[in-house]
Formats: C-alpha cells, sequence, structure tokens
C-alpha cells in the first residue's frame, strides 16, 4: 500500500475522487454510445447477426480453427523449446552457442515477416502445404524461442544443490538433467507457459494474412456479409477476451498454488536458509522476456 | 540477392517507417503505461478498476484485432485517423498495458519503508509516487520494459496489413511486384536485424548503467 489507512478527510476525499472519475468514465460511454447512435451503429439491424445460428457457428467453427492451430503450434513449439533450453543449458560450448543464436534470432524477426516467408517462400522450393501448416510452423518455430527461455529460466530457478547433489551421487549432466532438475523445474515453468501459451493463440490471429480460416478471418467475412463490419470486430475481440482472460486466470491460479506449495515446510516464509533460495522467474531471469502475465510473477504485494 | 540491391531504396524507406512507428508507440506506451500503473495503485476505488479493466481487456485481444477494430471498425463511428497515426494509436496503447504492468511489478518491488518514509514526511499519495516511488521503480523495470522495446519494434509489422508501409509492407509490396519472395522476405529479416541488434546492445547498456536489481 503507497497510502496510510485512510482517516475522516482521507475517505472524504477518496469518495469525491471516486465520484468524479465514475462521472467522467459515465460522460465517455455517453459519449460513445451518442456518437454511435447518431450513425446508426446501434441499429437493431446492425446487431441482428449475434442471434443468427448460422453467423455463430460459422464463427464458432473460426474459434475452433483458431484453438486448434494454437494448440497443435504449442506442442510443437513446447517440445521444440525443451531441447533447445536442454541446448542453452548443455556443457557443451557449440551446442549452447548454436542454441542462444537460434532463440536470439527470433527475437529479432517480426512473426508476420516470417509467415510471409514461408507461406511465399516454401511453395517456391517445392513445398507445398495446406496453409493450416503455415501457420502452426510459424507460430511454432516462433514461440520454440520463448519456451526454451521459460524453460531455461525453470531450470535455473532450482537451488544449486540439486545439480551438485545429482553430479556428486554420479549421474551425468543429461541423468541429473532428466532425473532430478527438469521433474522439479516443470512446475515453476508452468504459469508462464500458459501465459505464453495466450501470447501464441493471439499470435494466431496472425493467419488471416495466410488466409487461414481463423476467428479474426471469419469474423471479417461476417463482417461485411452483414454490413456490420465494426459490429463483427467487436463480437471478435469480445470472444478473444473471454478465452485468453479465462487462460490467464488458469495462469494466475496455477502461480499462487506453485507459490504455496514452494514455500511449504521450509519454516516461515521469506526465511530459508541461504542458498536454498527459489528465484522467482521474472523477466530479468528471463532476459528481458515477458510473457503475458509475467508481470505478475514475483511480486506479492 | 541482386533484386534486394536493386530495390535497397525500398528497404531503407521502410525502416525509417519501422523506426519512426516504434518510436512515437513506444513514447505513447509509456505515457499511457504511467498514467495507469498510477491508476491501478491509487486510492481511488473507480481509478483502480478502470486500470484493471483496460489493462485485462488490451492484454488479452490480438493486437492484430485491435488495430482492424480502430482502421476499419470506428471509422463507422465517424472516427478516422490516417493509417500511419492508427497504427501508432493501436500500437501505443498495446504496449501501454504491458508496460503498465511492468511499471506495477517494479513499483511493488519498491520496499515499503519508502513509501512509509515519504508519508512520514507528510507527502501525499501522488507526491508519494511521483517524487520517492516511481524514480525507483524506473529504474527496476529498464529490463522488462526494454523487452517491450524489441517486442514493441517486431509488432509495428502488423502495421502493413492494413498497408502502412513500412519494413514488412515494403517487402510485401516488392514481392508482390517482382515475385522474388526468398531474396525479398530475407532482406527483409536482415533490415530488422539491423534495427533490433544495437537497439538490443543499447538496452543492455541502459540496464547496467541505470538498472538496480532487488
Amino acid at each position: 500500500m503507497l497510502y496510510d489507512a485512510p482517516g475522516p478527510r482521507a475517505r472524504r476525499r477518496a469518495w469525491i475522487g471516486s465520484g468524479v472519475a465514475l462521472l467522467v468514465v459515465a460522460a465517455l460511454v455517453t459519449v460513445a454510445v451518442r456518437r454511435l447512435a447518431d450513425r446508426g451503429q446501434l441499429d437493431e439491424a446492425r446487431w441482428d447477426f449475434v442471434s443468427d445460428p448460422a453467423v455463430l457457428r460459422f464463427l464458432a467453427a473460426g474459434l475452433l480453427n483458431t484453438l486448434k492451430a494454437a494448440a497443435v503450434a504449442g506442442v510443437f513449439a513446447f517440445a521444440l523449446g525443451f531441447a533447445l533450453a536442454v541446448g542453452r543449458l548443455a556443457p557443451s560450448r557449440l551446442v549452447r552457442a548454436a542454441a542462444t543464436v537460434w532463440v536470439q534470432f527470433w527475437r529479432a524477426i517480426p512473426l508476420l515477416l516470417f509467415i510471409l516467408f514461408i507461406s511465399l517462400g516454401l511453395p517456391v522450393l517445392g513445398v507445398k502445404l495446406p496453409v493450416f501448416w503455415f501457420l502452426v510452423i510459424g507460430l511454432a518455430v516462433y514461440n520454440s524461442a520463448v519456451f526454451a527461455e521459460i524453460i531455461r529460466a525453470g531450470v535455473l530457478a532450482l537451488p544449486r544443490g540439486q545439480a551438485e547433489a545429482a553430479a556428486s551421487i554420479g549421474l551425468t549432466f543429461w541423468q541429473g538433467m532428466r532425473l532430478v532438475r527438469l521433474p522439479q523445474a516443470v512446475r515453476f515453468m508452468v504459469p508462464s507457459l500458459v501465459s505464453q501459451f495466450v501470447v501464441l493463440l493471439k499470435d494466431s490471429s496472425l493467419g488471416f494474412v495466410l488466409p487461414y480460416s481463423e476467428l479474426l478471418h471469419r469474423g471479417r467475412i461476417t463482417g461485411s456479409y452483414e454490413h456490420s463490419i465494426l459490429q463483427a470486430y467487436a463480437v471478435v475481440a469480445v470472444v478473444y477476451i473471454a478465452v485468453n482472460a479465462s487462460l490467464s486466470y488458469l495462469a494466475r491460479y496455477l502461480e499462487r498454488r506453485t507459490r504455496a506449495t514452494a514455500t511449504r515446510g521450509r519454516g516461515r516464509r521469506g526465511e530459508r536458509p541461504p542458498g536454498d533460495s527459489v528465484t522467482p522467474i521474472t523477466a530479468d531471469t528471463l532476459g528481458g522476456y515477458i510473457p503475458a502475465g509475467l508481470g505478475d510473477i514475483g511480486s506479492s504485494r | 540477392m541482386q533484386v534486394v540491391l536493386d530495390n535497397l531504396d525500398f528497404y531503407v524507406s521502410g525502416m525509417w517507417a519501422t523506426l519512426e512507428l516504434t518510436a512515437l508507440s513506444f513514447l505513447l506506451a509509456l505515457g499511457i503505461g504511467v498514467i495507469v500503473a498510477s491508476a491501478r495503485v491509487s486510492p481511488v476505488a473507480p481509478l483502480r478498476a478502470a486500470g484493471l479493466l483496460y489493462v485485462e481487456t488490451v492484454r488479452n485481444t490480438p493486437p492484430l484485432v485491435l488495430l482492424f477494430l480502430f482502421v476499419y471498425g470506428l471509422p463507422k463511428a465517424g472516427v478516422i485517423y490516417s493509417l500511419f497515426v492508427s497504427a501508432v494509436l493501436v500500437l501505443g496503447g498495446y504496449t501501454g498495458a504491458f508496460v503498465a504492468e511492468a511499471l506495477r511489478s517494479g513499483i511493488a518491488s519498491v520496499p515499503i519503508g519508502q513509501a512509509e518514509a515519504a508519508r512520514s514526511l507528510g507527502l501525499g499519495f501522488s507526491q508519494t509516487l511521483r517524487y520517492v516511488i516511481l524514480p525507483q521503480a524506473f529504474r527496476t523495470v529498464i529490463p522488462p520494459v526494454g523487452g517491450l522495446l524489441s517486442a514493441l519494434v517486431r509488432n509495428t509489422s502488423l502495421a502493413a496489413t492494413v498497408g502502412v508501409l513500412e519494413l514488412t509492407g515494403q517487402a510485401e509490396r516488392l514481392n508482390t511486384d517482382q515475385t522474388d519472395p526468398i531474396p525479398i522476405f530475407l532482406g527483409a529479416a536482415v533490415a530488422y536485424l539491423i534495427i533490433t541488434l544495437p537497439l538490443g546492445a543499447l538496452i543492455g547498456a541502459a540496464e547496467r548503467r541505470l538498472a538496480v536489481t532487488r
């Protein structure tokens, strides 16, 4: 809290502030609604596509296509990211450098450019694929770099003693990774992985340019067909928000649970023995990456 | 390869447009970020709610949807800006929500004693925020905000979908003209690297000079 428990005067001021804020918001909403109404954008005729079952089926199929592409790309991105993360932590300098270059490269190139490149360039090379796979390849390769950073941060978040203990009982690097470090690290990663999946799902709207028949593309078709462009995009936005907000909520819930179990049985919170600290996955440990929702991680106030 | 060299001026003008888009929308994002983050920690409940609503709405919508809503939807309600300005507003508004969240966690990382000390000196909420908390918060959020800046450079490519001729848009147009996608898009990738690599080095330098880790 950046302010004292309010006394009578501060409470009065907060009330006044609240009143003013509410009035300003109400005024803005009124202006917006009036403006929309004046131009006939709130007419029933412009909105009745929302209750047309055929249109709803059309949009629902678009959402399904979005989810399908995101899910398949998510699985590939995780697998690829897993390999890259292990590569980034590998003892061999060559492997480490190769994985680092890969991760850094995808932080520098826009996904849209890459999707255009594969969808227009691969056919030139004689690779003919359905647009679904162009989108999935683009999303998977691009996000593999971020997933790799999350997984790496999760492994590095473990107390060092774990790797040392694994080595001291004679496990090799790979055995220690597989049997000791990764299984523990997974639980630190899960919230960030879910957050990054939200980013991936948002990115899947780029399938629009292929065009892959996902939610945004179908929203656009609906808008022009029904002469309700503003309304159709608004509906599409609401659907995206509903899906992504639920996923973000899931990520936060998982994060709370992770934090609760990670501190259980280690004495009072914040009083862990030195060297046994768990570094939270933050933008710092991710080298500047901020998957959506990650701003919350590591702050407890 | 020849096609890239023959059309270098397209790439250069695309890079300028990308840099302009990035710079303007980043400034806007910083402004929005400070305002929304302040609202989210303020003692006035409706302001907190409005800040939360903004962040949750914007962060959960694909930027492309926001851009289309702005460029194709809002003109129906009489709100029309040029394509470039629309792209700046959308990119700035989108990135601003993330900046706000980064700043909020930066504010949370300033030790509570700082706010208590400020209050015991008699500073009010906005004075506490302005003179004591935010200057310290800014320094802790340099790494995440730097990450947002490099993400913003990549996101400016979305403007190409509504016809702004920044780097990706120029490459796309060149390809429509010459149909030689592999060298043309590789050329654009190199141009992005020319922008992002020095930018990354710059962010790293700012981090080392200014950042405090807690």
